[in-house]
């Protein structure tokens, strides 16, 4: 008998999946998957989007009936499956990413929405606030019961959001990709919290794609892969290339690829960017990025970096700074004159602020150079469109069965795929990348590095934002870092060193100067 | 966030068809509706599907499918234009007063498209560069041009029954009304627009995400100046079409609530209210249905009152379609 066999003898699992499968119509969104989570453990669980996590936790958490045969114990006893009245009941509660709060209410009416204590059928505001005071003593958290949804942070609400899964007493929270709109300061917060969570007893399952949490914070990890249960590794068994491989299905030995050679000082300006401010939150931002160099620009969530970015595409107002383009002044006063002059922008929201969902993905890649590919009276040339959008399924390995099918039924890293083919219509001299691989599976963000870097072997100027630290240093030349709307600093690599990650985190935080 | 639209969708291709079989069923859904309704009137009073009858109902029809074809243009941008019916009356009378110029008659026709255009791009301004929201611009216009129609004939109606245009409203070519085949032309003109030039993507991209369309290098204030022009434009036409038929115009009656049958005919064809989803052959079954609903009802001896229930039960019912549908494409 193992040892971990072992542990599992002398411990009675909290949360036991067996043999889960789904399908819908045609589709099987999983298949035989079993999962067991230990009360006071963080259970992380990783794969590739489209690998069936939100699948199985909607299985958990009883907004999907399993398929016959599959079978969820709490606590030994079998549990009601496609119920979610019932599974709340026994203990499960999901925090979602869309945060489902009422704004205009407090802390303590939100806690208790819907589960309101009651005395003689009316709200009981005094228990109401004793017990939400309770409840967020219990977390550590600095914000009051009485204080106004609409007035916290983002990480704030995601705290009472837990502190409402308390109120019904769970003992299995599931976190689906909760530091994804945080800060650092708010996922610290947020990490001392699940701390506090498992030494209480509570069972976590914490879905993530970035390994560092996974590392900082798992005590277990299992994989999944195209609907299929891969593998669970215990905490000391961690490694990237193990974990890669167990989601990818294969050995991604050059997951970040740097083939371009990086520019050395002779290399020409492409753009030059000169004490630029928006009257905001920016203040005299000036920088230079060269032909063929992927200069990265590193910052904590906040620091304005994406304003930085729209302000040099024209998407927002300048109040004050010039840019160059080739050593020659160019005045850019909306995305539109932007694309002529030959800059590029991908968003960090591609939803929201990237694709047009209802239409074709053809439509979709074609969107920037309609008027280019039109005939003389305006009309379409949907034959130009047709092979612009096939030639940029194949270079870029789009995932879809036709070009006529809508953008929406993409799965995230092909719908990042096709904003990249848009922008690359437009052939642009300098492209600017705002989270490239934000909310893309490890397959695909791969694909898009290897992208950059064919991009920068073309000569292309690129500027990368970017959240991820291994990002940053495995596909950039140089990188400079913001804070509070102003850029603090440049890391370079000098002497065969690497970029180095401290580095950047002083200047990210301002440690440097404490 | 990403995983739930994904994991759903694990087999694009067959998702996507099923969304486009989806969209042509949101498209054409109300076709079944209208042959039920005709072929329901007909069972009620057999007088209703002749040929005489049938051609009076496309002929009914055709000025609200015009001012429809000009607000599907609206709708599809996620917009609204409430200011039509005034646009129409206020067109109308432009028309009439000109005809009354000796030699120069003709010219009404052209005088009430410039009228309405004008009007459709003062809408449009205000909207595209103000950046005021279309319903309350457009419900200021709404009241502000039903006074500049009235104001044009001082409150009276005006009469010209030596009309040089009113064989729009009263001939025929072919034994086809020159109104049906007027309402026809702007119907195949709008879906050359919307689904063939660059323009028409164009207005889609608008609706179906504003900002997206900004970012792509897309003049959004000019597309919306477009569409509430056309839709100015095209209440224009509408009063010429109007005048033509009555050889008379009336700034304070013409054309009332006729924004709200447009409206409807369009929600009717299937056109999102939040806009990028729609066609204009929708629109067009959406008018036909008002008007066999109109038709059918008064040959079934239904009072004027019931009418006005029916019609607005009409509209509620798109709208929860409309709902439904939504709900349907937010599921993939």
């Amino acid at each position: 008998m193992s040892a971990a066999a072992k542990i599992e003898t002398a411990r009675q699992p909290v949360l036991e999946m067996r043999h889960i499968s789904k399908t819908f119509g045609a589709i099987r969104a999983l298949h035989d998957v079993s999962l067991s989570v230990h009360a006071g453990e963080l259970h992380a669980l990783m794969g590739e989007n489209g690998a069936g996590k939100s699948t199985l936790m909607k299985v958990l958490s009883g907004a999907y009936r399993p398929d016959a045969g599959g079978e969820i114990l709490i606590d030994g006893m079998p549990a009601a499956t496609g119920d979610p009245i019932k599974a709340r009941a026994s203990g499960v509660a999901v925090i979602y990413q869309e945060l489902s709060l009422a704004p205009n209410l407090t802390v303590a009416q939100n806690i208790f929405l819907g589960n309101e204590p009651r005395r003689f059928g009316i709200v009981d505001r005094d228990q109401c606030t004793r017990r939400a005071r309770e409840i967020i003593q219990r977390l550590g958290v600095s914000f009051s019961a009485r204080d106004i949804v609409s007035g916290l942070s983002l990480g704030e609400r995601q705290l009472v959001e837990i502190a409402r899964a308390l109120s019904t007493n769970a003992r299995i929270i599931v976190m689906d990709e909760p530091t994804t709109s945080l800060t650092s300061r708010e996922t610290d917060r947020l990490f001392e919290v699940i701390a506090t969570l498992k030494s209480q007893g509570i069972a976590i399952i914490y879905i993530s794609h970035r390994m560092e949490e996974v590392y900082q914070l798992a005590d277990r990890v299992s994989v999944l892969r195209d609907s299929g249960y891969v593998g669970t590794l215990e905490r000391a068994e961690l490694s990237a290339s193990r974990l890669v491989s167990m989601m990818v299905g294969r050995d991604l030995s050059a997951f970040y690829k740097k083939d371009h050679r990086p520019p050395d000082e002779k290399r020409a300006v492409a753009l030059s960017v000169r004490g630029i401010s928006d009257g905001r939150l920016l203040k005299n931002c000036s920088l230079e990025l060269h032909k063929g160099e992927v200069l990265a620009l590193a910052g904590l969530v906040g620091s304005g970096r994406t304003e930085l970015a729209r302000l040099i595409f024209g998407a927002d107002r300048r109040t004050s700074g010039t840019l160059e383009l080739d050593g020659k002044p160019i005045s850019i006063g909306s995305p539109r004159e932007a694309l002529d002059a030959g800059i590029a922008y991908l968003t960090e929201d591609r939803k929201e602020l990237g694709l047009f969902l209802d239409m074709s993905i053809s439509d979709n890649i074609s969107m920037g150079v309609l008027a280019r590919d039109a005939s003389a009276g305006g009309l379409r040339d949907f034959a130009a469109a047709e092979r612009r959008a096939s030639k940029a399924v194949a270079d870029l390995s789009i995932r879809t069965g036709s070009v006529q099918a809508n953008a929406g039924s993409l799965s995230g890293g092909n719908q990042q795929k096709v904003l990249l083919a848009r922008l690359l219509e437009t052939e642009p001299k300098v492209v600017i990348l705002d989270e490239p691989t934000r909310g893309v599976d490890v397959g695909a963000k791969s694909e898009i590095y290897r992208l950059i870097d064919n991009l920068a072997k073309r000569g292309i100027a690129i500027l990368m934002i970017s959240s991820e630290l291994p990002e940053v240093i495995g596909v950039a030349d140089r990188v400079l870092v913001m804070r509070d709307g102003t850029i603090s600093g440049e890391v370079t690599a000098s002497e065969g060193q690497p970029l180095s990650q401290e580095k950047i985190m002083e200047l990210a935080t301002g440690a440097a100067q404490r | 966030m990403t995983d739930k639209a994904t994991e759903i969708s694990a087999g694009g291709q067959a998702t996507g068809t099923s969304r486009r079989l989806r969209t042509a069923i949101a498209a054409l859904g109300m076709l079944p509706v209208l042959i039920l309704l005709a072929a329901g009137f007909q069972f009620l009073n057999p007088r209703f599907l002749t040929e005489t009858n049938l051609l009076i109902v496309t002929q009914q029809s055709s000025i609200n499918i015009v001012l429809a074809a000009g607000m599907t243009f609206v709708i599809l941008t996620g917009g609204i234009d409430l200011s039509v019916g005034a646009i129409l009356a206020a067109s109308a009378m432009a028309a009439v007063m000109v005809s009354l110029v000796p030699d120069w008659g003709l010219l009404g026709v052209p005088a009430a498209i410039l009228v309405g255009l004008g009007f459709g791009l003062i809408n449009g301004l205000l909207i595209a560069y103000i950046k005021l929201p279309p319903f309350i611009v457009t419900l200021g216009s709404l009241t502000a041009v039903r006074g500049v129609a009235r104001l044009l004939g001082q409150d009276t109606t005006v009469f010209n029954s030596d009309l040089p245009f009113d064989f729009i409203g009263n001939g025929s070519l072919f034994g086809i009304p020159w109104l049906v085949i007027i309402a026809l032309s702007v119907v195949v003109l709008s879906w050359l627009v919307l689904k063939r030039t660059v323009l028409g993507t164009w207005i889609y991209a608008v609706g179906g995400n504003a900002e997206a369309a900004r970012l792509t290098g897309i003049k959004v204030p000019l597309v919306l100046l477009f569409v509430y022009g056309v839709s100015g434009l095209l209440a224009g036409l509408g009063g010429a079409m109007s005048a033509a038929r009555l050889y008379a115009a009336n700034g304070l009656q013409l054309g009332q609530s006729y924004e709200l049958d447009a409206i409807a005919a369009v929600i009717l064809g299937g056109t999102s209210f939040v806009g990028g989803v729609g066609s204009i052959w929708g629109t067009l079954i959406g008018g036909l249905i008002i008007a066999v609903l109109s038709n059918g009802l008064i040959l079934a001896g239904v009072s004027d009152i019931w009418q006005y229930i029916i019609k607005g039960l009409v509209i509620i019912v798109a709208v929860a379609l409309d709902r439904y549908r939504l709900q349907a494409g937010a599921r993939t």
